[in-house]
């Protein structure tokens, strides 16, 4: 790795946020609340990332998220979980044996729900992905529907539609940063080598991609695999953040909103994803206000269960109906722009 | 099991295809015109299911009255929905469009659970329905009688509509070449707009059979009938309303059928759908009677 300026200014940047959180954590300079928005941020940050893999740079339609955070949070949970915490919560069926005495750090529970998840992609990749957009986009849904279904049935892995309870919260402010950078970084030097050059590719003309020689199956599967394992990972993360999990938490929702976060960010533009998933979860936080009762000292405006989805619904409708590019375009941001951009200015 | 009981679940399959089949007519018929899945067909189900609830509980108005309106009602919604949501985007690429499909469908979902609350409601079904024949040893509940001859009528009035009449001409002709089909004179977003129409009336009268059927509404009841209609639609054949009616059949029978004489997969009955979809994608993309659509360069 060359030494220069934007690889300096990186390290530092990361490194210094990094300091930033320890303090914030270790002093408790912000309250728990903000620390729980700033933690799902990090993590819906991952998820955002790893679908615009899939979608914003190599044009594969997914609408699987869900399915694969499921499958990271349940392995995730199944290896964080002490065996007696297993042993009593499992009421339907008792635990089977692997899976009873499983127990392992947090960072290899996170690792090993990125890589079961990615097993699954890998498996039903080969016969969904010879599919076109739209179609590939009900097949990985119903994918998604089916993990549900066998999560709900399979009770002795999975203690059914009950759902698991007090999984250890492992997933501190730095951990989610932390696996966040690695996702970033990752992406970020795979996505603006050849790797992405085919991708995008790929995206914008396949049948170009294909009389050029590139395997276009192949890429393919590498990204959709690819940002399957990051969805898993960021799965396991959530799951040990929010501590509770049940399969009716991962239906179609979740991945849209997933999906919200990266079209509003800019397909195909990693930044847009960060300043996506940062905006939107905020925006989300924020429109909790809405649903709760308003007291204007003389008078009371009941709240409205409910109106948040309203809201949000219509602002992704707005963003695709007059903004189709989101907030970045497939423009990225780099120091280079910033100080285009601050040149600009004076 | 018995030949009684056979005969019994085979009204059953009949009666949940049919419901299928009309609703996956819909998905054809736009998907064969725009290649645009309307994601939000299966909550116009809904809504037409909520119109009549409201009709005939709250308002007290006979069933008939109250099924007309909201079939007219719900027909209404679906015109608005193309004009706001999809004609913006017809020149767009075509994940636009279907990513402002998803957002519609969240939409009205989250608007009725804002509007009817989320809490399921029963639905009260009229007494001439819930009565029943006795044939021997089967005994037939009317209802399970009525929605497949409802929906042949129906079915019946369509064909007649796309193959017979002139906006019937003008929507297979748009679905063969949109362009060629404007530069022919005919007015293409009336004939689309009217297409959604049909889609929607369909969709609703097999939301308010669909509440009469398992006898309550809540703001998701469409979603998973909407999904495994379109899955019916693919498995036909996309595009053809015949293929449709098939295909729609067909899942009733497989999801009845297979609870049926497997009773120990009936929780995993969601299931069957999505990997029908699968093997039916591997094996024969086009589905039974669906056309090959060339790729063009």
């Amino acid at each position: 790795m060359r030494l220069n300026f934007t690889t300096l200014a990186n390290i530092l940047l990361i490194l210094l946020v990094g300091g930033a959180l320890w303090l914030v954590e270790r002093h408790g300079l912000i309250g728990d609340y903000q620390i729980y928005i700033v933690k799902l941020i990090f993590i819906n940050a991952i998820l955002a990332l790893s679908l615009n893999l899939i979608y914003g740079f190599t044009g594969l339609f997914s609408l699987g998220h869900a399915g694969f955070m499921a499958i990271g949070a349940y392995v995730g949970a199944l290896c964080t979980l002490l065996p007696e915490q297993k042993e009593m919560m499992w009421i339907l069926d008792p635990i089977i044996w692997p899976f009873s005495v499983l127990h392992t750090p947090f960072w290899v529970a996170v690792l090993a729900g990125g890589v079961v998840a990615m097993l699954f992609a890998f498996v039903i990749a080969v016969p969904v992905l010879r599919l076109g957009d739209d179609y590939l986009g009900i097949a990985t849904l119903g994918f998604a529907e089916i993990i549900r279904v066998f999560i709900v049935n399979m009770s002795s892995i999975t203690n059914g539609s009950l759902g698991i309870k007090g999984i250890p919260a492992e997933a501190t402010l730095l951990t989610c940063y932390a696996w966040m950078i690695v996702t970033l970084i990752v992406l970020a030097r795979l996505l603006f080598g050849n790797f992405g050059n085919v991708l995008r590719c790929i995206r914008d003309n396949e049948i170009a991609a294909n009389v050029m020689g590139i395997n276009v199956f192949n890429y393919k599967v590498l990204s959709f695999c690819l940002g399957a394992f990051f969805a898993g990972v960021g799965g396991a993360l959530l799951g040990s953040h929010l501590s509770t999990i049940d399969p009716k938490m991962f239906n179609f929702l979740l991945t849209f909103n997933v999906l919200m976060f990266v079209v509003a960010g800019g397909l195909g533009s990693l930044t847009g994803s960060l300043l996506g998933a940062g905006i939107i979860t905020v925006l989300l936080e924020w429109l909790r206000a809405i649903e709760e009762p308003m007291d204007f000292g003389l008078f009371e405006i009941p709240g409205i269960p409910g109106m948040r989805m309203v809201v949000f619904s219509l602002i992704l409708l707005l963003i695709i109906l007059f903004r189709r590019e989101g907030i970045m375009g497939t423009r990225e941001l780099t120091w280079k722009s910033l100080r285009r951009l601050g040149r600009k200015k004076a | 099991m018995t030949l009684e009981m056979f005969f019994q679940h085979c009204f059953n399959a009949l009666t949940l295809g049919s419901l299928y089949a009309l609703i996956a007519i819909g998905y054809t018929m736009v998907y064969g015109i725009l290649r645009l899945i309307n994601f939000a067909h299966g909550d116009i189900l809904m809504v037409g299911a909520y119109f009549v609830f409201f009709g005939t509980f709250a308002y007290g108005w006979p069933w008939g009255l109250a099924a007309i309106l909201a079939i007219v009602g719900a027909s209404i919604i679906g015109v608005a929905i193309e004009r706001v949501a999809y004609r913006p985007l017809r020149e767009a690429p075509r994940i636009s469009a279907l990513i402002s499909a998803i957002a519609v469908s969240f939409f009205i979902e989250s608007l009725a659970v804002v509007v009817f609350s989320g809490q399921p409601r029963p639905v009260l079904q009229p007494e001439w329905l819930i009565s029943e024949w006795q044939l021997g040893q089967v005994r037939i509940l009317k209802l399970t009688a009525f929605v497949p001859v409802m929906t042949a009528i129906l079915v019946a009035v369509l064909l007649y509509v796309v193959y017979k009449t002139k906006p019937g001409l003008a929507m297979r002709a748009i679905s063969k070449d949109i362009e060629t089909t404007r530069l022919m004179g005919v007015r293409v977003d009336n004939i689309i707009a009217f297409t959604f129409c049909i889609g929607s009336a369909l969709a609703a009268a097999s939301g308010i059979m669909w509440a009469l059927r398992y006898p309550q509404v809540h703001p998701y009841m469409g979603i998973m009938p909407g999904l495994k209609a379109f899955i019916a639609a693919v498995f036909g054949g996309i595009g053809s309303i015949q293929g449709a009616v098939i295909g729609g059949l067909a899942l009733g029978f497989v999801e009845i059928m297979t609870v049926a004489f497997l009773p120990e997969l009936s929780g995993y009955r969601d299931a069957f759908a999505f990997v029908l979809l699968v093997l039916v994608l591997v094996v024969k993309p086009t589905g039974l009677l669906g056309e090959r659509m060339k790729e063009k360069i």
